[in-house]
C-alpha cells in the first residue's frame, strides 16, 4: 500500500512536470517549422524554454494541472477501491507537494476545499486484463483546451456534414477552426466517431493514451488523421492562435458502434502542455517500467 | 526599448511599468512585444463576476493605471510562511468578456494579460478606456513564475479558493504581446478571419 500511494505521487509528479518524449519530438518539429521573426517562434521558444525549465525544477508545467483523470489495467480479482483510496490519498499529497494546484471546486457552493478530491474527482477508469500486473495510464487534462472540446450530432446543417468520413472530417475542421488559440495551441485532437453521448466524449479522451508517432490500424483513419493534421496546418491560426505554420502537433481518431438513429462525432483537445504518462507496476506497487 | 536576445535573433520589446499612462497604452500597436514591470493583480472568474455585481475592491487593491492578470497560479508556502508562486501561466480570458470592459472603464485599467484573446466588447471598451489586451504565452508556467518576483498580498483567499484569489504579485520583465489594440485591431480577429477563408477553400 505504502508503494503503491508512492508510486502514484511519482507518476503525477512526472506527469505534471515532465512532458512525454513523443510531444516533445513534435514541439521541436514545430519550433523549426515557425519563420523567424514571428511572434509564433517567438512562442514557441518560450513552450521550450518552459519544457525545460519544469521538468529541471519539479514543477507544473501548466499552473492548470487539469482534471486528474486516471486509466488503470488491473489483473483480476485486484482491490480496485483500495487503489482508488491510495489514488485518492496520492492526489492530495501531491497537491500539498505544489505538483497539482488546489483544482477541484464544489458546483454548488463554488467551494475549494484544496484537496482535489469530491464526486468525480479524481476519474478512474479501470479495466481488467489477463496480465500480472498493474499499469497505471495518467491524464492531467486543463480547462481551456476542455472548453474548447466539441461534440457534433450528424447531419449538420449549416456545416453541410452527411453521415459519412467526409462529413466527420468537415465537423473537425470547424473545431479545429472554432478553438482558434484558445486551447493553447499547437494542440493535439482525440476524436471518437460514433458511440453515445458520454461514450464519445470518453473514447475520444483515450485517445491521448496513444504514441504520437503510432500509425491507426484502420487505414481509412490513419488517412483521415493525416488529412486532418495537414489541413489543419494550412488554416494558418499557429502557436496560440498568433498565426503561423502549427495549428495541430497531432490528430488520433477511433470509430465505435452507434445505434441506428445517432451519428455523433465528439473532438477532445488537448493543449501543447500535453500532460500524460503511465507506468507499470508490480504486485507491491513499485513502478517497474515508464511506459512513454 | 529593449532588445532581447532569442535563439533566432532579437526581439524589440517595448517595456512597461505600472502604473501606465494611457498616452503609452495609445502608443502599442498588434503584434509588439512587452515586457510588464512593476504590480499586476490575478483577477478571473469568481473576481469578474463580483465586480460586475458591484463588489468593492479590497482595501489595499488599486488598478488605476494597472494591470489585471487572468490567472490562477500555484502558490505554496515556504518554509518561511512566504508565499511562494510555482507556476503561473495566463488562463481563457473570454469568459471574462461580459465583465471586462465595464471593469476596465470603471477601475482605471490600463491593461489585462490573458490567452486566447476577447471579443468585440472588450475591444470596443480598450479604444474607449485607453486599454490593451495583453497575450501571454498559454501553459507557459514555469517561464512566466520566473518573472514572478514577490508575492505582495493576498486578497479573498478563503472566499474564492487560492486559484480565484486576487493575488497582488510584483513582476520583472513579464512578456506577452499585444493581439488587441487600443485603436481597434484584433489579431484574434483577424486570424479567425483569414483561417475561416482557407477553411473554405479546403472543405
Amino acid at each position: 500500500m505504502d508503494s503503491l500511494f508512492e508510486s502514484l505521487i511519482e507518476i503525477i509528479r512526472r506527469t505534471s512536470a515532465e512532458i512525454p518524449d513523443d510531444v516533445q519530438r513534435a514541439i521541436l518539429a514545430a519550433l523549426e517549422n515557425e519563420k523567424q521573426d514571428t511572434i509564433a517562434k517567438s512562442a514557441m521558444e518560450i513552450i521550450e524554454r518552459n519544457i525545460a525549465l519544469a521538468k529541471e525544477k519539479s514543477q507544473p508545467l501548466c499552473q492548470d494541472t487539469g482534471s486528474v483523470l486516471f486509466y488503470v489495467d488491473c489483473p483480476v480479482g485486484y482491490d480496485q477501491m483500495e487503489f482508488a483510496d491510495a489514488a485518492r490519498g496520492a492526489v492530495t499529497e501531491a497537491t500539498k507537494r505544489g505538483f497539482l494546484r488546489q483544482n477541484s471546486v464544489d458546483s454548488l457552493t463554488g467551494k475549494n476545499d484544496g484537496t482535489n478530491i469530491g464526486p468525480g474527482a479524481p476519474t478512474f477508469h479501470f479495466h481488467q486484463t489477463r496480465e500480472t500486473n498493474v499499469t497505471v495510464r495518467l491524464v492531467l487534462k486543463g480547462g481551456g483546451c476542455e472548453n474548447v472540446g466539441a461534440q457534433y450530432s450528424l447531419p449538420n446543417t449549416k456545416l453541410n456534414a452527411n453521415r459519412d468520413l467526409n462529413g466527420c472530417r468537415k465537423v473537425i475542421l470547424d473545431a479545429v477552426q472554432q478553438a482558434q488559440g484558445k486551447g493553447c495551441g499547437p494542440g493535439i485532437l482525440g476524436v471518437c466517431i460514433g458511440g453515445d453521448r458520454a461514450t464519445g466524449y470518453e473514447l475520444s479522451k483515450t485517445q491521448f493514451l496513444r504514441n504520437l508517432d503510432d500509425e491507426n490500424d484502420n487505414a481509412e483513419l490513419a488517412e483521415l488523421e493525416n488529412d486532418i493534421h495537414t489541413t489543419a496546418n494550412k488554416l494558418g491560426i499557429g502557436p496560440m492562435g498568433f498565426g503561423g505554420n502549427t495549428t495541430l502537433l497531432g490528430v488520433k481518431i477511433l470509430a465505435a458502434n452507434r445505434v441506428p438513429a445517432s451519428y455523433f462525432v465528439s473532438v477532445s483537445y488537448m493543449c501543447w502542455a500535453f500532460r500524460r504518462h503511465g507506468a507499470t507496476l508490480d504486485e507491491a506497487g513499485e513502478i517497474t517500467e515508464w511506459l512513454y | 526599448m529593449k532588445r532581447e536576445k532569442s535563439r533566432s535573433g532579437f526581439i524589440e520589446m517595448t517595456e512597461l511599468t505600472t502604473p501606465i499612462s494611457e498616452e503609452q497604452i495609445r502608443t502599442l500597436k498588434v503584434g509588439d512585444s512587452v515586457a510588464i514591470s512593476g504590480v499586476v493583480y490575478t483577477g478571473r472568474d469568481a473576481v469578474h463576476k463580483y465586480l460586475h455585481e458591484g463588489g468593492e475592491l479590497p482595501e489595499g487593491v488599486n488598478l488605476e493605471g494597472g494591470i489585471i492578470y487572468h490567472c490562477g497560479p500555484v502558490v505554496v508556502k515556504d518554509e518561511t510562511g512566504d508565499w511562494q508562486v510555482t507556476a503561473a501561466g495566463p488562463t481563457t480570458s473570454i469568459r471574462e468578456e461580459p465583465y471586462q470592459a465595464g471593469i476596465m472603464k470603471k477601475f482605471g485599467v490600463r491593461g489585462v494579460i490573458g490567452k486566447g484573446g476577447m471579443g468585440p466588447k472588450t475591444l470596443a471598451g480598450c479604444a474607449e478606456n485607453g486599454s490593451v489586451y495583453l497575450h501571454a504565452i498559454g501553459g507557459a508556467a514555469q517561464v512566466l513564475a520566473e518573472h514572478i518576483t514577490q508575492v505582495r498580498n493576498v486578497y479573498f483567499l478563503e472566499e474564492f479558493g487560492s486559484p480565484e484569489a486576487i493575488w497582488e504579485l510584483e513582476v520583472d520583465q513579464f512578456p506577452a504581446v499585444v493581439t488587441m489594440d487600443s485603436h481597434g485591431k484584433s489579431l484574434h480577429a483577424e486570424v479567425a478571419e483569414a483561417s475561416q477563408a482557407v477553411l473554405e477553400e479546403n472543405l
